[in-house]
Formats: structure tokens, C-alpha cells, sequence
């Protein structure tokens, strides 16, 4: 019994052993050309961009984060080989291609407006007084060609302009603020600011406040939970286990 | 691979193997196999939980908790020297001074600050350092939600009741206590700052369940909740002028004569030149350890999960609690290799994706516990033979996805889930309407520094906030607890930490005696070995490159 336990855990690392430690260069059947920073590498076509600067030899400090897409860290300009297109990347969510010209972007220098929320007023003109540059769009759409999100950004950007806190929120929710944008605008408007103010502005003021959280709050200041919780924490151990069980035969599905 | 020919993603023979998935969906709409009894669960988790199973880990040889069992991987830390020496550290210049130090800026240290300046601790007297950016953290890629019992039909004392099972019955009630008596108020804290999460028409939350929740509690902001709360609270941050310092992550804390905690040495990765703090409190916020690889697992974490936090506190003398449990999320992503490991949310099985083996049918309740939940799927594929087996040799179970848009409705898979719909799509696949592969993946680290209700530690001056922390959880951390983890105990540990100061700290002379001492202890266990820690990233380069590669700078 204990023998197939381990030998379980030992198949579970074998099956994933190259995605931790590195693929074995015999087990590599296909190969591509990538330049990283104008210098050629043999890399494996499995893997993501960034996957493949690490096997080139490179150990990341910057242009890397989450490795999962959601943090905007591993912002990439790339351009593929007879081609004028710039392109971008996030090089933890892309695969690598034969030809790429590869180079990362370890920070964006983008101003922040400071505010006070709790101060401004939920109206139009707020965005001009804290992003006045947005007026300085052209409409060259670059910066929506550019977000690796696919993003409508410049639709938000002009939706900015007419002050339409709700447009610009939910176009923009899924921005991780990698600044792609950012460093491809003509304007030099900082989208991704711009947008982190429209968004908290509509949750803060333009969206109805949900009720139940505020009454809750004030019973439980109130202490109007003392009592049970008293009764459950003073429980023996195995009657404490009957209600849970209990409980978990109430559960709500889906 | 390119000998196999590809159909919307998949190699044929796995669209062969899906046509199955199709073929029983329609009868198993609405129909969910019965919950585990409770002994059922036990027999599962010992049969093939990487917990249980044997070889993974092993008896600490030093320290406060001496003898007590965690995984090799972190055992090889807590055994390891520190990377500085400490004669060598000049302490005859302090290059920061600040009240309030906080390691670690994502959820827990990103709220500590805002609560440490509102309970009255002025901005320039607080510093933020990370290893990475501010906001690089497991917090940025929390998907399904946080939880906090606000509905008419829940209350904290069912929250506590639901997280006191899950956690196996080894929680601290006191801290648990806290945590769900907090969070209505996290909730609201974050509707007040701007945070848009998922509402009806009327302006009330809507709320999900999770694995192990009984009632439906989870606040989410689609499947992007960690990104939402985080970019929200760090542009309050920001807003307030906090100062942080980016890729400079502490290697050491600092102590004096009473052996408090009055600082840390920080180490700028690019420079690569130490820099000393004084602090009179200092928050470790430093998050989890995925990056481990424990079991060689692939992981859920970012790239800096790599248990600093805890290495450094032990040195001190802090104790650690519940180090010898790991959570395996159920649904890491089996397929295809670049995202092997990479999460997909709990929320996708609340709403309706059910867990299929290569037949098409279905083999677990969908939302037991993660343990159970992540054995039952490792007992599918590697004892009953009933994985689907990936061109590079991953095994995996189906999440049968297509079933969510069935079930509420179309187009709801997209308005929910929009990260995991672009994820599979970049790499080829439609989740709305093939399903997706997948195997437990490295997720949490659920104990940790031993913490109490006020984020304090065993040792004076230092608090702790989120991952790092042990305690709350028990031995197995619920969906949507870990979001709220971060917020409660980092604002706890904001305030408490501010009142701490208030009271008057008298820092004494900094040193590093309780690292000279913790080196002793390793000699007299005779601990002999190359390894320095803390870890700070993991080394992904590839081997031939490794292989030749000279140190010279």
C-alpha cells in the first residue's frame, strides 16, 4: 500500500517535470529562431516568450510577474522578420514564433494624478481637470492596436471626453496596466490612470450600494452575534463536528 | 507534436475523447453526484493526497518548532545559512528610518499601509519595500472571490462554522473569529474606496458559493477579483503618497537587544548593494510559496512565492503554525503546456462545470473541500486509470466548462469569466464550447507565522498579514477566504501595529544576534550544507544554458 502511494507522487512529478524544471533537450522535436534584443537563440516552439528567454539562459528580475496574465508585467514589443509591424505581447501568454525580434519593457514612466476620492464631485468635468492631456487625442487608435488585452482603449479614452463614467469603466475593467498603451501614444495620455479614476468614480458613485453588507456591519457592532458565537466556541470537539456536518446538509448549490 | 494534427486546439485524439464529454452532457444537467461522508473523505485524502501520501516531508531538526513535520522543500529552507554574514553587515549607517515597515505589497501589505496612516501613523513615516513591483503578488491573481456573510440567510457564525470544517477543526477560533466577523466590513471598505464588484439591478451583491461554503458568500469582480481590489487599494496608496521601494526585498530582519524586530536589511536586486531600515514595528507581508514546487507540483503563484516571510521570521525565534499542510487547487490548467499549472477559478465548478474522466462521466461531488476535491481527481487518473493522458505526458480530468453557458444562460461564460475565456483562447482553445483539461496545481500556503488576532507574533514588533501567516485557515484554507485573509489581518496589522508605536517603541542598538545565534543552532544539529535561504526567485533558466554558464560578475 505505501510502496504505490510514492509511487503515485513520483508519476505526478514525472508527468509535470518539464514545465518545472526545464525540458530535456532530447524530448525537443520542434525548434525556433528568436532574437532577444537583436541576439539569435535556438528556443524550443512549445514554450511561451517567456518561457523561452529563461531556456536562452536569461534569470528574470524584471518583465516578469504573475506568469498568468493578470498583472501586466511582462510587457513585450516584438517584430517578426520581413515584417514593418510592431507588435505586443505579454510574453507570459504568448507563444514564441520563428522570426520574433523580441525586447521587454521593464517600466512604464507614466505621471499619476493624486486625488481624494472621497472629495470629488461624480461629474464630466473631473476628468479634464485630472487628465487634461486626454483632449490631445487624435483618435490614431494606436493604443487599442497596442493593448495585449484587446481592449477598446481609445473608445474609452473618447468616452472620457463626454464624461461617461460607466463607458469607460466597464471597457476598461479587464486592464491589467501593463502600459502598453501608455508608451505607444502620440497624446502621451496615460490610459490606464485615466482609467483606474473612471473606475472607482462609477463603483463609488455610480453604482447603487448593496444594503445587506451595510446592515450586517452595524449587527455585528452591534454584538448581535456574541451570543451564538459564544455557543459554538464553548462546543466539544465532536459536537462542533455535528454541526458542520449539519450545516453542510443546508448548503446552498449554485 | 507536429506529427499530431490539431482540431480548435485539441490533437484529434483528445477531440475523439471529448466527443464523449458531449455525448452524456445533456443527462447530466442538473444531476450532481452526492457528497462525500465524512469518513469517505478521510479515506480519499490518505489514499492519494500529496499530504498525506508518504515521502514528502519531514521532522524540523532547529528552531521554535522543533521536531514538528513540513514538507521537504521547506524544511531545506528552514535548514538552510542566511546568505548574509552577519559580521559583516555595517550598522554604522541606517539608510531608512520609518515607523512602520511593511515587506510585501500585495493585498495584506498594500492594506496595512492605509490603515496604519488612518489609525494616525503619518504617511512619510511608513515604507512599503517589495521584491518585485508593488502589486506583484499571489493577491493580483485571485479569481472566484471573497468571501463575507452578508446575505439575510448567512451569518459570521455560519462563515466561521463553514472555514472551521474545511480548515479540518485546527484553525485558532479567536482569529478565525476575526476574520469573518471583519469582513461585511472588508466589503464595504471596498464598495467605499470604488471597487466594482459583480451586482444585481438593485445594487446587492451577487454571491456565489464555494468548495465547503454553505451559503452563497463570495463577493466577486468577474473572474478578475484579486486585480480589481488590488489596483483599487494601491491607487488609494498611491493617492496618499506612500513612498515604496520596488525590487529591493528584505534578506534579514533586524533586531536588538530584547530581541524585537526594529528593521530589516534590504537588498537591491539590480544593484545588488544591502541597504539597512530601522523600524519600530515591521509588517511581513510577504505572501506564499508556490514557487516551491513542493511534490514538483506545478503552481497557481507568481513568480516571487518563494517563503521568504517565514525563513526570516523563524530566525527570530517566531513560531510557525500549520507548516505542514499544502493546498492543491482541484482545477490547475492540464493542457496545453504553457499554462500547465495556471489557475482556473472554483467559481467555473460553482457555476455549473462539472469534473468528467476520460469516459465523460462524471467520478466527485464538484465542490468538496479542495483537498478532497484535488485527491479525487489524482485517485481518477493515476490509480483508476481514468485520466486523459496530454501529448507531453500530463495527465488531467475534463472540467466539462460548455455546461455553464447551458446552465445560465448564453454568453454568461464570457461575462463571468473573461480572463480564464482569454487565456484559452490565446493558445487555440474555446472554452465555451469544448472542455478543458485539468490537474491539482501548488495553490496556497495555508499556515504559516503564527499570528493572532491583532496580526502580531510571538515576537515583539513584528506583525504578520495574509499567506504568510498561519492560523486562520487551519490545515485547508476555503475559496474566497484567502482575498479576505489578506484584507482583514493587513488591516488588523496596520492598526495594531500603528497603536504600538503610538505607545512608544524604544528601539535599541541594531544587530543581528539572533542570526548568529540561529547559525550555532544549524552547526550543533549538524546541518551541513550549501543551501542559503531566503530563496527570493526561482531559477527557471534553461539547462544548457546553466550548463556552461560562467559566474563572473
Amino acid at each position: 500500500m505505501v510502496e504505490r502511494k510514492i509511487s503515485i507522487m513520483d508519476s505526478v512529478r514525472r508527468a509535470s517535470q518539464s514545465v518545472i524544471a526545464g525540458v530535456d533537450k532530447k524530448d525537443i522535436k520542434h525548434w525556433v529562431e528568436i532574437h532577444i534584443m537583436g541576439k539569435a537563440y535556438k528556443v524550443p516552439a512549445d514554450l511561451t516568450i517567456m518561457q523561452a528567454i529563461e531556456y536562452a539562459g536569461y534569470r528574470l528580475i524584471r518583465s516578469c510577474g504573475c506568469r498568468a496574465g493578470f498583472c501586466g508585467a511582462c510587457s513585450t514589443v516584438y517584430r517578426k522578420k520581413g515584417e514593418y509591424k510592431l507588435q505586443t505581447a505579454m510574453a507570459c501568454q504568448t507563444r514564441v514564433e520563428d522570426g520574433m525580434f523580441l525586447v521587454q519593457i521593464p517600466f512604464s514612466p507614466a505621471e499619476k494624478p493624486l486625488y481624494d476620492i472621497k472629495k470629488l464631485e461624480y461629474e464630466p468635468s473631473v476628468f479634464l481637470k485630472y487628465f487634461p492631456e486626454v483632449a490631445r487625442c487624435l483618435s490614431c487608435n494606436t493604443c487599442t492596436k497596442s493593448c495585449p488585452q484587446d481592449l477598446q482603449v481609445m473608445d474609452y479614452v473618447q468616452a472620457a471626453l463626454k464624461g461617461d463614467f460607466k463607458a469607460i469603466a466597464e471597457d476598461s475593467f479587464e486592464c491589467i496596466q501593463c502600459g502598453l498603451c501608455a508608451l505607444r501614444c502620440p497624446a502621451e495620455i496615460v490610459q490606464y490612470h485615466l482609467a483606474q479614476f473612471a473606475r472607482r468614480m462609477y463603483g463609488k458613485y455610480g453604482t447603487l450600494r448593496d444594503n445587506n453588507s451595510e446592515k450586517r456591519v452595524r449587527e455585528i457592532e452591534k454584538g448581535e452575534f456574541d451570543k451564538e458565537f459564544d455557543r459554538i466556541m464553548n462546543l466539544s470537539a465532536d459536537k462542533l463536528k455535528n454541526v458542520y456536518t449539519e450545516q453542510q446538509n443546508t448548503r446552498e448549490v449554485y | 507534436m507536429g506529427e499530431l494534427k490539431f482540431v480548435g486546439g485539441y490533437p484529434v485524439y483528445m477531440r475523439e475523447l471529448i466527443k464523449l464529454v458531449e455525448k452524456t452532457r445533456s443527462k447530466r444537467i442538473g444531476k450532481l453526484l452526492p457528497q462525500m461522508k465524512p469518513q469517505e473523505r478521510v479515506d480519499i485524502l490518505n489514499l492519494c493526497h500529496p499530504d498525506y501520501a508518504p515521502g514528502g516531508k519531514r521532522a524540523l531538526r532547529i528552531g521554535p518548532n522543533l521536531g514538528d513535520i513540513v514538507s521537504n522543500e521547506i524544511a531545506d529552507l528552514i535548514e538552510a545559512y542566511p546568505i548574509i554574514e552577519p559580521d559583516k553587515i555595517d550598522f554604522s549607517k541606517t539608510d531608512f528610518e520609518t515607523d512602520i515597515l511593511i515587506i510585501g505589497g500585495g493585498l495584506g501589505g498594500s492594506s496595512a499601509a492605509l490603515l496604519a496612516n488612518d489609525y494616525g501613523i503619518p504617511t512619510d513615516r511608513i515604507l512599503l519595500v517589495n521584491k518585485l513591483r508593488h502589486g506583484d503578488a499571489n493577491s493580483m491573481m485571485a479569481q472566484g472571490g471573497t468571501q463575507a456573510a452578508d446575505r439575510p440567510n448567512d451569518s459570521p457564525v455560519i462563515h466561521y462554522i463553514d472555514a472551521m470544517g474545511g480548515g479540518h477543526f485546527a484553525n485558532k477560533p479567536e482569529v478565525l473569529k476575526a476574520l469573518v466577523e471583519d469582513a461585511p466590513g472588508v466589503i464595504k471598505w471596498l464598495e467605499d474606496l470604488g471597487a466594482m464588484f459583480d451586482k444585481n439591478d438593485d445594487g446587492t451583491f451577487v454571491e456565489l458559493t464555494g468548495g465547503g461554503t454553505s451559503r452563497r458568500r463570495l463577493h466577486a469582480c468577474a473572474d478578475y477579483t484579486g486585480l480589481e481590489e488590488l489596483r483599487v487599494i494601491r491607487d488609494e496608496f498611491r493617492n496618499r503618497d506612500i513612498p515604496v521601494i520596488e525590487f529591493c526585498p528584505a534578506i534579514e530582519l533586524i533586531t536588538d537587544e530584547e530581541n524585537k524586530v526594529v528593521g530589516a536589511i534590504l537588498w537591491n536586486m539590480e544593484t545588488e548593494e544591502y541597504k539597512i531600515v530601522k523600524s519600530k514595528a515591521t509588517i511581513l507581508a510577504t505572501g506564499g510559496f508556490g514557487r516551491l514546487h513542493i511534490r514538483g507540483f506545478p503552481t497557481t503563484n507568481h513568480y516571487g512565492a518563494t517563503y521568504d516571510g517565514p525563513v526570516m521570521a523563524y530566525r527570530t525565534g517566531a513560531r510557525l503554525k500549520d507548516a505542514d499542510t499544502v493546498q492543491y487547487h482541484p482545477t490547475g490548467a492540464a493542457y496545453p503546456q504553457q499554462i500547465i499549472g495556471l489557475l482556473l477559478t472554483e467559481k467555473l465548478r460553482t457555476s455549473g462545470a462539472q469534473p468528467l474522466n476520460k469516459n465523460g462521466e462524471e467520478f466527485v461531488f464538484p465542490l468538496e473541500p479542495r483537498d478532497v476535491e484535488a485527491a479525487s481527481f489524482i485517485r481518477e487518473c493515476y490509480i483508476r486509470n481514468n485520466g486523459i493522458t496530454t501529448p507531453t505526458g500530463m495527465k488531467g480530468v475534463w472540467l466539462d466548462t460548455p455546461l455553464i453557458d447551458i446552465l445560465n444562460g448564453k454568453g454568461s461564460t464570457e461575462k463571468a469569466f473573461p480572463a480564464m475565456v482569454r487565456m484559452f483562447k490565446r493558445f487555440g482553445i474555446d472554452m465555451i464550447k469544448d472542455p478543458v483539461l485539468v490537474f491539482p496545481t501548488l495553490h496556497y500556503q495555508n499556515g504559516g507565522v503564527e499570528t493572532d488576532p491583532k496580526g502580531s507574533t510571538n515576537i515583539k514588533g513584528l506583525f504578520v498579514a495574509g499567506e504568510v501567516s498561519g492560523g486562520v485557515h487551519g490545515k485547508n484554507r476555503l475559496m474566497g477566504n484567502s482575498t479576505l485573509d489578506c484584507m482583514v489581518f493587513g488591516r488588523r496589522a496596520g492598526r495594531y501595529s500603528a497603536e504600538y508605536v503610538k505607545k512608544g517603541v524604544n528601539v535599541g542598538k541594531l544587530g543581528l544576534k539572533h542570526v548568529e545565534k540561529y547559525i550555532r543552532e544549524l552547526k550543533s544539529a549538524r546541518i551541513k550544507t550549501d543551501r542559503r535561504a531566503p530563496m527570493l526567485l526561482p531559477d527557471y533558466r534553461g539547462k544548457a544554458a546553466l550548463a556552461r554558464a560562467i559566474d563572473i560578475f
